[in-house]
């Protein structure tokens, strides 16, 4: 009874999305008096082109998927967490006090540490949204939004106090321990005779956040709360039959949530600033919100989408340096106007594939 | 015999209605296939099919919601297209939906002019509103008072202000689906008083509906559907309820149930002074008690909304309550926060919820996730603390779904993907192979086609031949009368009357749900 082969849903909806998206794009940029395939050139190698900017676009992806997977974790449970953005930057608190803590010998027994303590801060940021949500009816959307500005009001208030490096005049903290390094891709793969950019900053967190992502497909697909989890998010009412505890879903769910957005410290903070510095975030947090919608909420779907959006990351920014004639804001614009095709405007796509696949079969019927 | 020669010769015009090879596909669902109807001017036309047999699809071509893939339809014998519900209210066709289409807290003239207001100024057309209304409701006993707010309207009462929205729009053409599932006995009569008005004005009025009692009873002539075709059009004097189930199901069905008499076990249920108030501070249910005992099925008609749905998810577990409930003599929580659903499952109670789709199950989640939801929690069904033992539950599922007749039997297809009548079953296997003490069913057969309704009361009826308590919620009398051994009748949250089927009739707890005392009492 299916409508169409499950390749076609995953794989080439989102393609042909793409393709819209890019051909817009192209209008737009001819409309300002550039060179469409020039600017599409540019993104692509600035992005692939070298192992230098692999090494960012995987960087940045690093950053995505932790985001994405959060957000596909609330979502799950029929909640949408907006606060990646804040629940991270509070993260990077966590990780910034574990590692000035102490003199880290080494990285992989730094590494442990500084999830928990991540993750910890971010479960946090995100347990009082949900308490809220759960006990008092605020919605939480609302107060995730709020959350984000307390966050980045409390990094400021953090980082010019307490946690100041008072040898600068810049709000940061000291650099960590050398120990607390973590290896970059270059230093992973010089091992084994590969050569890769050393200036790149993807690091050892891009495999943290490959099995965060089998993490939570085995969390929502093989165990039973994942199961209460789906139940709750598909219907409440059912939950509530079933005896599955509204409260306990909402918080155990954001908390989750919390400490995988808190998890982009660990990339950024840790593995490539070596220091806590104010907006490290940088948006990371609301492109989780179109990587997990472009990736219909499942991991796979999640990492391929993250992947997506590394690269328009990196390519955006070698477009602006590469062709001065586009500015920041179209490089914007490229970007919209692939989150709008890709997720808002999937309909749109859907509907004549679906009708495609219908005639197909009946031609063959 | 005037009456008659008219008729007569409205029979020999242009019919009303005509649909000549209507079809209508829903990717490869065909819903309508090459449908031709012809519908009598001034003539009360029954539309009969099992779910998913094709009624509403027509209907909405008829209405213009959606647009048929092929076919014509004629409207007083010219060729009317309908591609909006615009150009159906301009041919003359009225709709009154299932679930009403009212704006809650508008008043009923401010309802009835919505969408067809006369200028930019609401006065005028609510002075002419006005006019026609009550001169509507001196002429077929639709009286409602035009500046009630509609949410403050029985049900009975919005569904006349549907039709009077209809007949302001000067429909000729009346289309009513299941014009009577929310309605009591008396209300449901005076709804075919008002239809039979309607009728000798010259109206036409098409009536959707899988009650075949109403069809003999108010149709002139009938049409049967099933599995997207028109399998026959009679007059409705010629036939009888059993042929025209036969043509609905294709196949002979039992209409009556066999049952043996009850044997009375110990007491299971037992519920004293129990009191709901929900969460608006309204109270629900008014000290209520009763026995239900081992091996009898105890019935609770009533009107919905009467504290039975309130009833049941106190039993199940998920709502709060005062009073005591007693379950093999030993009480249960009732304030909420030593029980849930779950330990409500561990006293041995299990419960079919009056709402499947919204309750009973998940409708995204596949056939094997929904036969332990609710049981989730159990050894069985898990490897560790951790994980779910999904292979294993998958193989339990397939053996259930061949015991419970599941069609298709495939454990990996979602449960919207199934009929009603299919996704009902799934959930009473989920309940019923649990061996519950004590059962509690809502509706089991709501939105289920014939065929298996007759399986369902079966199963219903062996349970309880196994010494197990049933406690049974339905609307439908004909359901309560005929699985029951004992009948209460609720009506706004307290008991009317208790009453045995056997000495009883549709009539009389018709009046007990509107609230009317009868005089046949039982101790």
């Amino acid at each position: 009874m299916d409508k169409m082969p499950k390749w076609a849903d995953v794989v080439l909806i989102p393609l042909v999305s793409l393709c819209l998206a890019l051909f817009a794009s192209g209008l737009v940029v001819l409309a300002i008096g550039q060179d469409p395939v020039q600017a599409i050139t540019v993104m692509i190698k600035g992005a692939l082109g070298s192992t230098s900017g692999i090494g960012y676009t995987l960087y940045y992806a690093t950053n995505y998927m932790f985001t994405g997977l959060a957000v596909a974790v609330a979502f799950h449970a029929r909640m949408f967490n907006i606060g990646g953005e804040g629940q991270a930057a509070i993260s990077g608190v966590g990780v910034a006090v574990v590692l000035l803590a102490f003199d880290w010998p080494h990285w992989a027994i730094a590494l442990p540490f500084a999830i928990l303590g991540g993750g910890l801060f971010g479960a946090v940021w995100a347990a009082i949204p949900a308490y809220l949500q759960a006990r008092r009816d605020s919605h939480i959307v609302i107060t995730t939004i709020m959350f984000n500005y307390i966050a980045a009001a409390m990094m400021g208030f953090l980082l010019n106090g307490i946690l100041k490096n008072p040898d600068t005049q810049v709000a940061e903290t000291v650099s960590f321990p050398a120990g607390a390094h973590l290896p970059t891709i270059h230093e992973m793969l010089a091992p084994l005779g590969i050569e890769f950019s050393k200036s790149a900053p993807a690091n050892v967190s891009f495999l943290l956040a490959l099995f965060c992502a089998w993490l939570v497909w085995f969390l929502l697909w093989r165990t039973r709360l994942g199961y209460a989890i789906r139940a709750f998010g598909h219907s409440p009412n059912a939950a509530s039959y079933a005896g599955i505890s509204a409260f306990k879903i909402t918080m155990i769910a954001m908390i989750i949530s919390g400490a995988l957005a808190g998890m982009l410290s660990i990339n950024v903070v840790m593995g490539e600033q070596e220091r806590l510095i104010k907006e490290f975030v940088e948006g990371a947090g609301f492109v989780g919100i179109a990587v997990a919608l472009m990736g219909r909420n499942h991991p796979i779907g999640i990492i391929l989408a993250a992947l997506l959006f590394g690269m328009l990351a990196q390519g955006g920014f070698e477009l602006l340096w590469e062709m001065p004639g586009i500015s920041k804001e179209v490089v914007l614009v490229i970007q919209g106007m692939i989150i709008l095709f890709t997720g808002a405007l999937d309909y749109m796509v859907r509907k004549p594939v679906e009708k495609m696949f219908i005639r197909a079969r009946k031609g063959q019927n | 015999m005037a009456v008659e020669h008219l008729q007569e010769r409205q029979e020999t015009a242009a019919p009303a209605i005509e649909l000549v090879g209507i079809s209508k596909a829903f990717g490869p669902v065909q819903a309508n296939k090459d449908i031709s109807l012809s519908v009598a001017r001034g003539s009360v036309h029954g539309i009969v099919g099992e779910n998913g047999a094709g009624k509403s699809t027509l209907m909405s071509i008829l209405y213009g919601f959606y647009k048929a893939d092929a076919g014509e339809v004629f409207i007083g014998g010219v060729k009317t297209p309908i591609p909006d519900s615009s150009a159906a209210i301009t041919a003359g066709i009225g709709m009154v939906h299932q679930h009403f289409k009212l704006v809650e807290n508008f008043t009923v003239l401010e309802n009835v002019i919505l969408g067809m207001e006369d200028g930019g100024l609401l006065k005028p057309s609510l002075a002419k509103a006005r006019k026609l209304l009550q001169e509507l409701s001196d002429e077929y006993e639709l009286s409602v008072d035009p500046d009630a707010l509609v949410e403050n309207l029985s049900v009975g009462h919005q569904q006349r202000v549907e039709i009077l929205k209809a007949l302001y729009r000067q429909a000729d053409i009346l289309i009513l689906d299941e014009p009577t599932g929310v309605l009591t006995p008396a209300e449901a009569d005076h709804l075919f008083r008002i239809l039979d008005g309607l009728k000798e004005q010259g109206k036409t009025i098409i009536l959707i509906t899988h009650k075949l009692r109403e069809i003999m009873e108010v149709t002139d002539t009938v049409s049967v559907m099933r599995r997207g075709e028109m399998t026959a059009t009679v007059k409705t004097k010629d036939t009888s309820p059993e042929q025209l189930a036969e043509l609905m199901v294709g196949r002979k069905v039992l209409l009556q149930i066999d049952k043996k008499p009850a044997t009375l076990g110990a007491p299971i249920l037992e519920i004293d002074n129990l009191q709901v108030i929900d969460h608006k501070g309204v109270e629900r249910i008014k000290s209520v008690s009763l026995t239900v005992r081992a091996g009898e099925i105890l019935g609770i008609a009533g009107v919905s909304g009467n504290g039975q749905t309130e009833m049941l998810e106190v039993l199940g577990g998920y709502m709060k309550a005062t009073g005591t409930i007693r379950v093999n003599g030993v009480e249960i929580d009732l304030t909420g926060k030593h029980s849930d659903g779950q330990s409500r499952r561990h006293r041995g109670i299990a419960h079919v919820p009056e709402d499947r789709q919204s309750e009973g199950l998940i409708m995204e989640f596949m056939a094997w996730e929904n036969m332990i939801f609710g049981y989730h929690n159990e050894p069985a069904y898990n490897k560790n603390a951790l994980m779910m033992d999904n292979a294993a539950i998958s193989k339990e599922t397939e053996a259930k779904m061949e015991r419970f007749d599941v069609r298709p039997p495939n454990p990996r297809l979602q449960a919207k993907n199934f009929s009603g009548g299919n996704q009902q079953k799934i959930v009473l296997a989920r309940e019923i192979e649990r061996n519950p003490d004590l059962l509690l069913v809502g509706q089991p057969t709501r939105g289920v086609d014939i065929g298996a309704i007759e399986f369902i009361h079966q199963r219903i009826v062996e349970l309880r031949d196994q010494g197990k308590a049933i406690l049974l919620v339905s609307v439908e009398l004909e359901e309560i009368l005929s699985l029951s051994d004992r009948i209460i009748v609720m009506f706004d949250g307290h008991i009317m009357g208790e009453r045995d089927p056997e000495k009883t009739d549709e009539k009389e707890l018709g009046m007990l749900m509107a609230g009317m005392e009868t005089s046949g009492g039982a101790a």
